[in-house]
């Protein structure tokens, strides 16, 4: 998949996360994690977001992840949204979703 | 003994409460896709559902999906995440006919096996929110051997009969009280009554449940976490029913003993369907 537009998914609030996707110049891969508990679980959240990311074959754009201390499930759900908006895919493959 | 006192609708687009709802323990959860969610948000919200579906705190707790009607661009997408998630339960708002239940059941079968979930694992409901889905509440309720509850529905309802809520006893909702709960008893399954929108009156709230519970509805949409522990309460049975009806358990347990075909209890006969309650009693009483 290919990110080819701007887009966002989730919002502020709290327990939830806001995620931001444009394509790169570069040809690369950026990943920038904001959250209010990024010591405690900043890893943990990286992993969450890599894995998502690598399941829908994504090599390339720039994501903006603002946490607001949102749970594993949460971080995927919304991580997939932004995807599937900045690709502009109409079908899923739930595969690569679970 | 399934209970289904309270189901507690859930917004699928509100992390916040998809992420805590489980902590009100509710009979059962429904994460709303359909009117909660702002056209826009469907894609976001599906996907949302979906993964909290797989938190291992929902594998503890019955799980029903609100779709959108499979006549709308959503309705299919929605059955997708909801069986694909492992969902408990479909929740088919607006139904008119039994044919529509037909549909459903179609799409979660194929659906079931594109994805490996075992045949006839996803269960079936229906909202009853129209005129002709009250007349027609009964095809509906045995459309399928999946349907496990319907549910009316009285804002939609209401207005499709050019009506509205008048308060206390509610007489604009009677018949379709009536119907909806016929039509479930005919099929065995649940029943459950309308939501209750003033989540700051508990007063009427609990008015409105005592009608529920003394028509004989199994439960009540809930669309607020207070109204659980409210609504669980007001469903519990008192201790003088539950002393009555161990009562009368026993008096029938002493006439079996002595081989008595008529039981007795403080001079007035005992008959099968007073035992049948007594029974129902306890078994809600333990399932609580």
């Amino acid at each position: 998949m290919k990110v080819i537009k701007e887009s966002l998914a989730g919002t502020l609030e709290s327990s939830d996360l806001l995620v931001k996707v444009a394509p790169s110049d570069k040809g690369s891969l950026d990943i920038a994690i904001q959250s209010e508990v990024i010591k405690q679980f900043g890893k943990q959240i990286e992993r969450v977001v890599t894995d998502t990311l690598n399941k829908l074959s994504i090599t390339e754009g720039s994501f903006v992840i603002e946490d607001k201390g949102a749970l594993d499930c949460v971080i995927r759900a919304r991580v997939q949204a932004a995807v599937l908006r900045a690709t502009g895919s109409e079908d899923m493959d739930w595969r690569k979703l679970s | 003994m399934k209970l289904r006192r309270s189901m507690l609708f859930v917004p699928g687009d509100n992390a916040a409460a998809l992420s805590t709802a489980f902590v009100y323990q509710p009979d059962s959860i429904m994460f709303d896709l359909e009117d909660a969610v702002s056209p826009r948000e469907k894609d976001s919200a599906r996907l949302l559902v979906f993964q909290a579906l797989q938190h291992p705190a929902y594998h503890e707790i019955e799980t029903v999906v609100r779709i959108n009607e499979l006549n709308t661009e959503f309705g299919l997408k929605d059955l997708e995440a909801a069986v694909r998630g492992g969902a408990q339960i479909v929740r088919l708002p607006k139904t008119d006919t039994a044919e529509e239940i037909h549909e459903l059941e179609a799409h979660v079968a194929r659906i079931e096996k594109a994805c490996g979930r075992s045949a006839g694992g996803t269960r079936l409901m229906a909202a009853i929110e129209s005129a002709s889905g009250v007349v027609n509440a009964v095809a509906i309720a045995t459309a399928s051997p999946r349907m496990v509850a319907i549910a009316l529905a009285g804002f939609d309802y209401l207005v499709d009969m050019h009506t509205r809520r008048s308060g206390g006893s509610e007489p604009e909702l009677f018949y379709a009280r009536a119907a909806v709960l016929h039509a479930a008893r005919a099929a065995h399954i649940d029943a459950f009554d309308v939501v209750y929108g003033d989540v700051n009156d508990d007063e009427g709230f609990l008015r409105e449940v005592a009608i529920a519970k003394g028509l004989g509805f199994d439960g009540k949409s809930l669309i607020h976490p207070k109204q659980v522990e409210l609504l669980h309460r007001a469903y519990a049975p008192t201790p003088e029913e539950l002393e009555h009806a161990k009562r009368v358990l026993a008096a029938a347990e002493a006439a079996h003993r002595n081989g008595l075909g008529v039981v007795a209890l403080d001079g007035k006969m005992i008959d099968p369907p007073v035992l049948e309650e007594a029974e129902m009693v306890l078994e809600r009483a333990e399932a609580a």
